[in-house]
């Protein structure tokens, strides 16, 4: 009671509630490397951010860069007595609606497309204002959607699935893969990184916006 | 080492979603004061969603896997694949490596996830106070690897899109692939509303 009354305030920064147990512990300084885990039941309460604001905002950057060309260019091309097959990712989705399966091609969509775009893009949105340590409009709400947003991204999977696919269909044909291929692979190693990092940092580091 | 307090006992409660620790409040309908999203102290009707959504997930995994999830279609031939014969085929005729990984995806994991889920459930519901730690790692692997199963979705997508040789060859979605994109849904969804704190609530023996 004593720590989040102190400040006459009902809320205390110097805690944190482990989300998985809720096991009260004093926040600590973490060096490079370390990680908090809760004694009770393992869970990570909270891992070094070791990259800035700056060098997470030069990565959002980069991440939308190569998800543009992911999406734009052909992920495999596929070749059969001398015709040519090739697809992006919204051929898949659009092969999908085609062929009758439209609620997987609106699941493809979203979880390939439109959640990790929203991801980036949002998160590009706050950390611009963050580098001057300020929060950007709409900062509440933008936090929030990531927090929901993230267990719904699944580049990482749809980047095997494409490994699966490119072997079976190897038995048949010739394939040849396609730049989208090597830029699915890149975002999957950038969203690697950026998932050891908990956005929720933002909230400790940035200010209310002053006019 | 001394067990550290645990929030409810020290009249504390955090943010789901941004983790601020706040005062406790009886309020059903009090907000977070830093990002407004709904306060509560356990996540809202935990166990019956949880176990509405992974009821509803074993349903639909049976025609997941009885209906065919693909069709291979070339001059001479039609061959529907359910999940099971996909892997086989793979095995077989591409690379066994990548048939264990899609076996692990999308046989594996969705069964490790309705016998978890179940187990978490039923321990929780008759407040076991036996080997939590291994319920809450048991709980942290189900979030690690509950999207993957969408692989073999992905998968007919892709191929779905490429082979398209007129009547040469063809490859088509089948409904199974439908009934199996909900069940990872269903069960991720069932997943996220299982509140992890609740093992370690009312505890009978400890």
């Amino acid at each position: 009671m004593a720590s989040n009354r102190r400040d006459g305030m009902h809320h205390a920064h110097n805690l944190i509630i482990c989300e998985h147990c809720d096991s009260v512990y004093q926040k600590r300084k973490l060096l490079r490397g370390q990680v908090a885990d809760c004694t009770v039941c393992g869970a990570v309460l909270e891992r070094h951010q070791w990259i800035g604001v700056e060098g997470q905002f030069a990565l959002i950057i980069a991440a939308l860069i190569v998800f543009v060309i992911a999406n734009v260019s052909p992920i495999v091309t596929l070749k059969l007595s001398g015709m040519a097959e090739t697809t992006t990712l919204w051929g898949a989705v659009i092969a999908m609606w085609t062929d009758g399966a439209q609620l997987v091609a609106a699941l493809t969509a979203l979880t390939l497309f439109f959640f990790p775009l929203s991801q980036l893009v949002i998160f590009c949105w706050v950390l611009w204002f963050a580098r001057d340590g300020r929060r950007a409009p709409g900062f509440a709400q933008a936090m929030t959607a990531l927090v929901r947003v993230k267990p719904w991204s699944m580049i990482e999977v749809f980047m095997l699935g494409t490994l699966v696919a490119v072997v079976k269909a190897h038995t048949y044909f010739d394939v040849v893969p396609g730049p989208g291929i090597w830029a699915f692979g890149f975002l999957t190693v950038l969203i690697t990184v950026f998932s050891s990092h908990d956005a929720r940092h933002l909230w400790d580091i940035t200010g209310e916006a002053k006019a | 080492m001394n067990t550290p307090p645990r929030a409810q006992e020290l009249g504390m409660m955090s943010c789901h979603v941004c983790r601020l620790v706040t005062a406790y409040s009886e309020d059903p309908h009090a907000h977070c004061p830093r990002c407004h999203s709904a306060l509560h102290v356990r996540k809202q009707g935990s166990i019956a969603r949880s176990w509405a959504l992974l009821l509803a997930a074993a349903m639909f995994y049976i025609p997941a896997n009885v209906f065919p999830i693909m069709r291979t279609q070339s001059l001479s031939s039609k061959d529907d694949n359910t999940i099971l014969s996909g892997i086989f085929e793979l095995w077989r005729a591409g690379s066994p490596g990548l048939a264990v990984i899609v076996f692990t995806a999308s046989i594996v994991v969705p069964m490790l996830k309705f016998i978890i889920m179940t187990t978490l459930l039923v321990s929780v519901q008759r407040s076991s106070g036996l080997v939590s730690k291994q319920r809450a790692r048991l709980y942290r692997f189900v979030e690690l690897i509950g999207y993957w199963s969408m692989l073999d979705v992905f998968v007919v997508a892709i191929l779905s899109a490429l082979v398209h040789f007129q009547i040469l060859s063809r490859v088509e979605p089948l409904p199974g692939v439908v009934y199996f994109g909900v069940v990872v849904v269903l069960t991720m969804l069932s997943a996220m509303s299982f509140d992890p704190r609740l093992i370690w609530d009312n505890r009978k023996s400890q």
